[in-house]
């Protein structure tokens, strides 16, 4: 459904480039696919770009991203326009938080139907809304009220409806359980589990929470330094991880039962200068003179299971 | 001399709302009473939902702003003595950590001076030659190169990085209290761990107990020694950790237990919870009854017409729910 090869997303800046995302290369089929690392890896970044919404001082240099064959990155524009939101739909980071505070919700959702040319009369679209806030949990009173009236857990949910009112094909949500209580993070847990199991939408989605992975992903991609370092199925993820960074952030999470949790040493490298070779080499137990020279390359060692890592390629 | 280092007793904080001749207010924190023992360091945590209060109540234990009603005593004075009398020796003993470590340094100055003034101020040394030492030995101790710190403006570090520095302070200081509010919010989850690892052995090493306000049980059930379960400005459980973590007596410590997200994708990955009712408009209502009546599964009358107070229900636990003890 969607392939992104060799994606690189650079920043230009007075100190030359920052280098966000720097050759990322995966294959999304169905089911919920997860994007996981730290803070500044890249996973934001990544996703405007598949997307196409770099703004400058960004860029891309190279790089494909076909979604059904089509490369995204090189139709025109008006084409574009036609998939975004249609085809795919975006839910960036903290979208809540931007929808207008004087506009009932009901309109806004129909502003988003009407500016891609829906085909649907007003009537009709507003039968269509109060389905999709139901389908989302929420009462259709909703529809009449105001963003300042509505929980941040409630404001959420509007925001995955008003994704759905096309009825794309797949849902980009960019940390949608970030900044809500654990109560309601399940919620919102739960409801895109159940989008993907009952109406087949497919889900890409984002985190930083390995915990909310561990609850909704079918398979994780773990991002580092502009790079994914592994792709695998999540159960298989989490009980053997292979990539040292893998180790070290799934036993870096406190856990209710769990008595050592382990820091990984060292911090993260700045965007502007990565280090050479392998990008975790500074911090990792395991480096190697290799790590320290050449980078290694993204290898499926089994069926389905990716790992960049030179303690797994063949060579070494 | 009592023997607590920090005790509350029915401390209640009042927000009014609306204008100056408005009668509308909320009640951020209800009789909220607990005590830290002086004699055994511990850590002890807050856990509660946005908005239950647990800001309002670190900022009156720090002296940033004043309960309505109620008492707050640090070592068996009250804290509003403490800050007329011996301001700077109470700050001296009760330290802060903040959420945000981006926004906590002033940004004018260099790393070096934001500490240097720490020791003037507290009257670290009695010799000022020896601060520059003093400061990297604190800096060494928690894993920070100090020339590549020192010369530094804060901008230029990195979160991890100025969330040590914080630590490197607490060091410098040594406290006997640390007051943090959710202080690994917002730092990576691989430094998450250091950072937890070295409050514990803040505590185990120098003494040093903590009062940790968090949002997630997961962290709480780590680091703490003992755990307090806020809910709408009301204390609902109490206990040593492990306990309560075992077997939760409130309702609403039973429904953050389910909700909260195991890092781990074979354990109850089909367990759901039921959310009728929980997102319900949550209007606030200065009502007589329990503050979790209207989202729990077991509410009866008794319930929303009359608040159930924190009592003992054997082994240092305590719970406020009517659904142990008629």
């Amino acid at each position: 459904m969607l392939e992104v090869k060799d994606l690189r997303i650079y920043y230009k800046s007075t100190f030359g480039d920052y280098k966000s995302v720097d050759g990322v290369t995966f294959v999304y089929r169905n089911g919920i696919f997860g994007i996981a690392g730290e803070s500044g890896c890249g996973k934001s970044t990544l996703v405007e770009g598949i997307l196409r919404l770099t703004k400058p001082p960004g860029y891309i240099p190279t790089g494909e991203v076909l979604f059904h064959g089509i490369d995204l990155l090189k139709i025109p524009e008006e084409e574009l326009r036609k998939i975004r939101w249609r085809k795919i739909a975006y839910v960036p980071q903290g979208a809540m938080n931007s929808l207008n505070p004087v506009i009932r919700i009901e309109e806004q959702m129909m502003d988003v139907a009407l500016d891609h040319n829906n085909s649907l009369n007003k009537s009709e679209l507003k039968d269509l809304i109060s389905l999709l806030l139901k389908r989302v949990g929420l009462p259709t009173e909703v529809a009449k009220m105001y963003p300042h009236e509505l929980s941040g857990g409630m404001k959420q949910r509007v925001i995955i409806a008003m994704a759905l009112i096309l009825k794309p094909e797949l849902i980009v949500a960019d940390e949608p359980t970030t900044g809500l209580d654990v109560v309601v993070q399940k919620g919102i847990i739960q409801l895109l589990k159940k989008l993907n199991k009952e109406y087949n939408t497919a889900i890409i989605f984002v985190s930083h929470d390995m915990a909310a992975h561990a609850h909704l992903s079918d398979r994780i991609a773990i991002m580092y330094a502009g790079k994914i370092v592994e792709i695998g199925d999540t159960i298989d993820i989490f009980e053997k991880p292979l990539h040292p960074y893998t180790k070290g952030l799934i036993s870096a999470i406190p856990q209710i039962g769990k008595k050592v949790v382990k820091s990984i040493p060292g911090l993260a490298p700045s965007p502007l200068n990565w280090p050479s070779g392998c990008r975790f080499h500074p911090r990792c137990p395991y480096a190697m003179t290799l790590c320290r020279d050449v980078d290694p390359p993204l290898e499926e060692i089994r069926p389905g299971r990716y790992v960049a890592c030179h303690l797994y390629s063949e060579e070494s | 001399m009592s023997n607590h280092l920090l005790e509350l007793k029915n401390v209640t904080k009042i927000f009014k709302i609306g204008g100056t001749f408005s009668k509308n207010s909320i009640k951020a924190l209800d009789s909220i009473s607990f005590d830290m023992p002086l004699d055994k360091p511990l850590i002890m945590g807050l856990v509660g939902e946005s908005g239950s209060g647990k800001t309002t109540l670190a900022r009156m234990i720090l002296g940033l702003s004043e309960p309505t009603s109620g008492e707050i005593r640090y070592k068996d004075m009250n804290i509003s003595y403490w800050l007329k009398k011996k301001r700077l020796e109470y700050y001296k003993e009760v330290q802060p950590i903040f959420q945000d470590p981006y926004s906590i340094y002033n940004p004018f100055y260099k790393i070096d001076r934001n500490l240097m003034l720490v020791v003037k101020k507290f009257r670290l040394l009695p010799d000022m030659k020896q601060a520059y030492e003093f400061i990297s030995k604190s800096l060494e101790d928690i894993g920070l190169r100090p020339r590549d710190v020192l010369g530094r403006y804060p901008h230029q570090l990195s979160g991890g990085e100025r969330q040590r520095i914080m630590l490197a302070r607490i060091l410098l200081v040594k406290p006997k209290l640390i007051v943090a509010d959710e202080p690994i919010s917002m730092i990576d989850v691989s430094l998450k761990a250091m950072f937890l690892n070295y409050l514990i052995s803040f505590k185990e090493k120098y003494g040093i107990s903590c009062f940790f306000i968090t949002h997630d049980l997961n962290t709480a059930s780590y680091v703490a020694d003992k755990i307090l379960v806020l809910c709408h400005g009301r204390l609902v459980e109490k206990g040593p950790t492990k306990d309560l973590i075992e077997n939760p007596l409130h309702p609403y410590t039973k429904l953050l237990m389910n909700s909260i997200l195991i890092p781990n994708p074979n354990v109850e990955r089909k367990k759901e919870i039921d959310l009728t009712s929980l997102e319900s408009f949550k209007k606030i209502k200065a009502g007589k009854g329990c503050v979790f009546s209207a989202r729990c599964p077991y509410a009866t009358d008794r319930c929303k017409n009359s608040s159930p107070e924190l009592l003992n229900v054997g082994s240092e636990r305590m719970v406020a729910c009517f659904l142990y003890f008629s």
